[in-house]
């Protein structure tokens, strides 16, 4: 099968900032993609280079196997299928939410128009509040009648520009899985641009992780979490602290805390000039609480997270690693407690000089 | 009404290898341009040998003119700052007997043109007003110690009451849209509450009254009806005379430019204060607990308010009222349906133009956000600041220059009359307004235009209506109400436009102003009442939009 979407190494800029470099991807129908990365990175240029919006320099988009945007030629945003949930919404102020939905059913026959503002109707909760006008109704209302305008037309690809980050957190969560649950239900292919994590993680199938106007990572929320592909994945995506360590002769990983025994990852692309000398990737999972430990650690601070606790810990080297513990093991900041490794597999790098 | 404030920009950034048509930019310099055609030919006057007539004003009467002009705008202002600061205190931060009465009544005002109130008070305390006959028959002296009311105290005092309004109103948002949070800071270092509204308040609010206050002086500068019906002469009433009465454009245009100089003294001042409004308290929350006056104090409150708003609306419209009556059953006739009918022509008119253009200048600046684009767009707009007086004589002269240029053999072939076509024209009149009130029209129709994000846009575009579809599906009806206010505020200034209109109608062109203009020099300000309730009920429409949108 081929993919929806195709991008081969586009490139575009903003006057002389070089925003898109070489970015390539590919999307299968029916898949949720997420392009996650801190704020700048280029990642709703990208969006918006799919769109039509922009154009790009170098490179190729195509959707369905057709060309789209290329260095010569550019399809208009309203000749390219695609539907598009904006970060405001753009919910057109004058119309209400029943309208706002229509409105791109243009041309389409009364009935099946209809039965088509219906059923998104139905699907989103929103029937109560079809009369409304935008500025009556909720944010999270608001998120769901513009999803429902983008998704009406029946686009081959639906992109999404960070939807969640004007609600409050708790709404985001149950938003989060109830978009998903509707793409699903419509069988939409999306891509969404994100710069929170767990949003990617709720919603996405496959995420790429974006900086520099590329794309450094692209793969399912776990590889990405436990096979970071290089230093800025790693440090990017979920807690934990870089560690010295070396790597001895038959393969195994010795750090201050020990020796790992696990599956060792390094990733091929960081390879080079490489003496042994690394650095370990420890994630607040990796280092465990126990009392009966004969290796301690000071308490530097400790953050309360309700079911565990976050605590900094100052290793006997001054280096720090992070832990998450249960929260009943209460610990004062500056007192001593036993911690042991449980690490099954090894992310590690080679030492930065 | 001139625009008060802008709203913020919204400019769309393209990436490399959009080249958007280079035709809006050329409508915004063409406007520009247009605007400007008429200050340059008045300092183009200089170029021309200076005439008898402008010796002779220069060496008896410029003087005056100038010193009467400079006096009343700093006499108007001073007073219309004091009188507005303070009565916008009372309802913004006090409680007292009938605040929310006053608090919208004190804008009334505004509807009244400042030369109906001049007429309405000269025939009020004139020698042979109704006052002074019957104080004589009361008392039986002659009363020759009164003071006559058509004195330089006459006059700033008329203008302060139909002007104080633009600071009243500006002071009264900003005390109002403060929100209490900055009070309550400053109240917790340690101020009383009138401490806290002098220390903080009063200054978070300086430039929102310092705009009150330019127009306040742009408006005194502009005035040329109040000035003639008081025979105070200042700069605007020169420049009439020089053309009218002494048949000397050189001269009309010569004393124009001096007063552009000191206007654009006050505009200095009003884009200085403009770029400074910005600091509204945005964590503003929930109003302030009100002062509650007692004692006497609350009956002075009262006594303020009511004193300002009698003398300023509810006398003049009674006595407009009361005369309008009496005059109307002989005065009434098919003469008045043809002056209503050209007025309501010439505003409507204005007023489609002025939408036009706006829309053309929206649009324009939309594509284009760079320097050149954006001073083109301010230099377009700054007719306001221009009084009409200035405005009537630089048109003409471009006008009489563009009917010179048309060559003979032109008008030979097509028949066209010898002389004036242009000028003297129903399209020098438009012309003119359309320059005068741009930015009246083109503020509303802005800021609707800055609602369309270009999300919307977007998101219409990306459902698969561009083009012309996006235009009748998003723009008109996103743009309608901006574009009506727009047109509304321009069609009533128009209405009530003196200097512009009496300088370039065509022969036989009078309108309301123009027959309140003729009746009040020939002194029956009676027979002046009936058009002026006219202008009066027109005026009203405006600012009931304007209290519409503030609530």
């Amino acid at each position: 099968m081929n993919p929806l979407i195709e991008i081969d190494s586009i490139h575009a800029a903003y006057g002389d900032h070089q925003v898109i470099a070489g970015l390539s991807l590919r999307l299968q129908s029916g898949d949720i993609g997420c392009l996650l990365g801190p704020s700048g990175c280029g990642k709703t240029t990208v969006l918006r280079c799919i769109a039509g919006f922009e154009r790009i320099n170098d490179g190729e988009i195509r959707l369905s196997g057709q060309t789209v945007s290329s260095d010569r030629m550019h399809v208009a945003p309203e000749g390219r299928r695609v539907g598009m949930v904006f970060q405001d919404y753009a919910l057109f102020p004058h119309l209400t939410v029943e309208q706002n939905i229509g409105f791109g059913l243009r041309g389409v026959e009364m009935a099946a128009k209809v039965s088509r503002i219906e059923e998104l109707l139905e699907i989103t909760g929103l029937g109560p509040t079809r009369g409304s006008y935008p500025h009556e109704l909720s944010g999270g209302q608001q998120q769901r009648v513009a999803l429902a305008r983008a998704l009406a037309p029946k686009p081959e690809l639906l992109l999404l520009d960070e939807p969640f980050s004007n609600l409050d957190v708790e709404l985001r969560e149950r938003l989060s899985l109830e978009v998903r649950d509707i793409l699903k239900q419509q069988h939409s292919t999306a891509l969404m641009v994100t710069h929170d994590q767990h949003e990617a993680f709720a919603v996405a199938d496959e995420i790429g992780i974006m900086a520099d106007g590329r794309i450094q990572q692209w793969d399912t929320a776990y590889n990405i979490y436990h096979r970071p592909a290089n230093r800025f994945v790693a440090d990017f995506v979920g807690q934990g602290v870089f560690i010295p360590g070396t790597i001895g002769g038959s393969g195994h990983v010795e750090i201050e805390l020990g020796i790992l025994n696990g599956e060792i990852h390094l990733p091929a692309a960081s390879c080079g000039y490489f003496n042994g000398e690394i650095d370990v990737l420890l994630r607040p999972d990796d280092v465990v609480h126990d009392d009966t430990s004969t290796m301690k650690a000071t308490v530097a601070h400790k953050a309360f997270r309700g079911a565990e606790i976050l605590y900094t810990l100052r290793l006997p080297s001054g280096s720090k690693v992070l832990a998450l513990v249960p929260s009943h093991h209460n610990h004062a900041l500056g007192a001593d407690i036993g911690i042991r490794l449980e690490a099954d597999h090894v992310i590690a790098f080679p030492r930065r000089q | 009404m001139p625009v008060i404030a802008d709203a913020p920009g919204f400019r769309t950034r393209r990436l490399r290898g959009f080249s958007p048509a280079a035709g809006w930019r050329v409508v915004l310099f063409a406007v520009a341009a247009l605007a400007s055609a008429p200050l340059a030919v008045i300092f183009a006057s200089y170029l021309t040998p200076a005439d008898d007539v402008w010796r002779h004003f220069a060496s008896t009467i410029l003087g005056e003119l100038i010193f009467n002009t400079v006096v009343l705008a700093l006499a108007v202002g001073a007073a219309s700052a004091v009188i507005g600061v303070g009565l916008a205190w009372l309802v913004a931060v006090c409680e007292f007997p009938g605040r929310r009465l006053f608090s919208w009544a004190l804008i009334l005002p505004l509807a009244i043109p400042a030369y109906v109130i001049a007429f309405v008070v000269v025939g009020l305390f004139d020698f042979t007003g109704p006052l002074q006959t019957w104080l004589r028959s009361a008392t039986g002296s002659s009363l020759t110690w009164l003071p006559e009311v058509r004195s330089r105290g006459g006059i700033i005092v008329v203008m302060t009451l139909a002007l104080y309004p633009y600071v009243y109103l500006l002071a009264r948002n900003a005390f109002r849209t403060q929100g209490k949070r900055m009070l309550e800071a400053g109240r917790i270092l340690g101020l009383s509450s009138l401490g806290a509204f002098v220390h903080v308040a009063l200054p978070m609010a300086r430039p929102w009254i310092a705009a009150g206050l330019s127009l306040v002086l742009m408006e005194t500068l502009a005035d040329f009806g109040a000035v003639s019906v008081f025979n105070y002469d200042t700069l605007t009433i020169g420049i009439y005379k020089a053309w009218y009465g002494l048949f000397s454009l050189t001269a009309a245009s010569q004393i124009a430019s001096i007063l552009v100089l000191v206007a654009l003294v006050v505009l200095l001042l009003e884009q200085y204060t403009r770029s400074r409004m910005r600091f509204t308290g945005s964590g503003a929350s929930g109003e302030a607990p009100r002062m509650v006056l007692t004692g006497w104090h609350r009956w002075a409150a009262v006594g303020a308010c009511s004193a300002v708003l009698a003398a300023a609306f509810v006398i003049p419209v009674v006595q407009l009222v009361i005369w309008a009556a009496r005059i109307a059953a002989e005065d009434l006739d098919a003469r008045y349906l043809s002056y209503l009918w050209r007025t309501l022509f010439l505003a409507g008119l204005a007023a489609a133009a002025v939408c036009g253009v706006s829309l053309l200048l929206g649009y324009a600046t939309r594509k284009h956000g760079d320097l050149a684009s954006r001073l083109a767009l301010r230099v377009a707009t700054l007719g306001y600041a221009v009084p009409g007086a200035v405005l009537a004589v630089g048109i003409f002269i471009c006008f009489a220059w563009l009917d010179s240029r048309i060559p003979d053999w032109l008008r030979e072939t097509t028949g066209l009359p010898p002389g004036a076509l242009l000028q003297g024209s129903v399209l020098a009149m438009v012309t003119a307004y359309l320059i005068r009130f741009l930015a009246v029209g083109f503020g509303p129709i802005e800021s609707a235009l800055h609602r369309i994000t270009r999300s919307v846009e977007e998101a219409a575009v990306s459902l698969g209506q561009a083009g012309w579809r996006l235009v009748a599906r998003i723009h008109l009806p996103m743009l309608r109400r901006g574009m009506a206010a727009g047109a509304i505020l321009v069609f009533v200034d128009v209405m009530k436009e003196m200097p512009i209109t009496l300088m370039t109608r065509p022969f036989g062109w009078d309108t309301l102003a123009v027959r309140i203009f003729e009746l009040t020099s020939e002194g029956q300000w009676e027979r002046a009442a009936l058009p002026a309730v006219v202008l009066v009920i027109a005026g009203v429409v405006p600012l009931v939009q304007l209290t519409r949108a503030s609530e």
